[in-house]
């Protein structure tokens, strides 16, 4: 099974890393930046998981439920 | 007294744990390896700073499923203290043990510095022997110190009075300059609901010995001592 799990910090949460980014970005002739978010991007390759081990790994290990939301994309 | 200092892989602050603890007459530090899964006869857990796992994934995110974390779980449900310092903290948190998330610092920045704590509640047994309002010097050394958590959560940890130490001024003004990592309400440190868990970024053990710069951080390991002692004595 591939899958890839995209995590982002919630709406709510500031990320400093993202709004440091989005200055760069305006320092480099973007007009207006309206917002950029920093998220991670994990592939996975395993074999004999379901889908619901993989949703309990993106809950407990991937993603942080505090501040986080993770999406969870099978592709094979 | 007997205390557990937990080595996880990337742990850097272990040793200093230990030599300020085995500076107090009684007692006695122990490192414990993180594939350990047994804590029976301590009376303390201390999880050190670091860097555990080198900080992949989330500080903290991995070591929180180390096979110890079963064993500290266990110690904490029975009422032993548990001491998070620094990444111990930000376990503390992956772990569920404690409310809440260590997120980056606002400014981006790994502080390291010297600066001051207020002590903002005496009712738990690691600030027993300090004074409410007493403004402690102690260091910290953190890139993820900027303590968040929901409205609902916030208003609890005011409510129980489970903020410990809030980062001050040097005349114990809780201020947004003396503010180091956006922390929400200057928040340095928390306890549990139960009081006996305790989370702090800055680094108390760095502070037990004059001839490191300062004896501040003493209060809190002598708190833990003597509440463990006078528990012993109602036993």
């Amino acid at each position: 099974m591939k899958a890839v799990v995209t995590v982002m910090p919630k709406p709510a949460i500031l990320d400093p890393a993202g709004v440091a980014a989005g200055r760069a970005m305006e320092h480099l002739g973007l007009k207006k930046v309206r917002s950029v978010r920093i998220g991670k991007s994990i592939e996975i390759e395993v074999d004999g998981a379901d889908e619901k081990q993989l949703h309990e790994i993106c809950h407990d290990l991937l993603s942080n439920p505090v501040v986080e939301d993770y999406t969870l994309r099978i592709l094979s | 007294m007997r205390v557990a200092v937990i080595q996880f892989p990337g742990s850097n602050c272990d040793t200093d744990c230990q030599a300020a603890l085995a500076s107090f007459p009684g007692v006695m530090a122990e490192i414990v390896w993180h594939k350990e899964t047994s804590l029976t006869g301590y009376d303390a857990i201390v999880l050190p700073g670091g860097f555990s796992y080198g900080d992949y994934l989330r500080c903290g995110s991995i070591a929180r499923f180390s096979p110890i974390m079963g064993a500290v779980r266990t110690a904490a449900d029975s009422g032993v203290l548990v001491l998070g310092i620094c990444n111990g903290f930000q376990i503390l948190c992956e772990a569920g043990l404690l409310p809440g998330t260590l997120l980056r610092n606002n400014g981006l920045l790994f502080r390291c510095e010297n600066l001051q704590l207020r002590v903002e509640n005496t009712d738990a047994p690691f600030t027993s022997v300090l004074h409410e309002g007493q403004v402690l010097d102690i260091p910290i050394a953190h890139g993820e110190g900027n303590y968040f958590a929901d409205p609902e959560t916030m208003k609890q940890l005011e409510a129980n009075a489970q903020i410990l130490v809030r980062y001050c001024d040097a005349s114990g003004n809780v201020t947004l300059e003396a503010n180091p990592n956006g922390s929400l309400g200057n928040i340095a440190g928390i306890c549990s609901h139960g009081r006996n868990v305790f989370g702090l970024m800055p680094h108390p053990e760095r502070v037990c010995d004059p001839i490191l710069g300062g004896t501040d951080g003493r209060g809190i390991f002598q708190s833990m001592i003597e509440w463990t002692a006078s528990h012993d004595a109602k036993k």
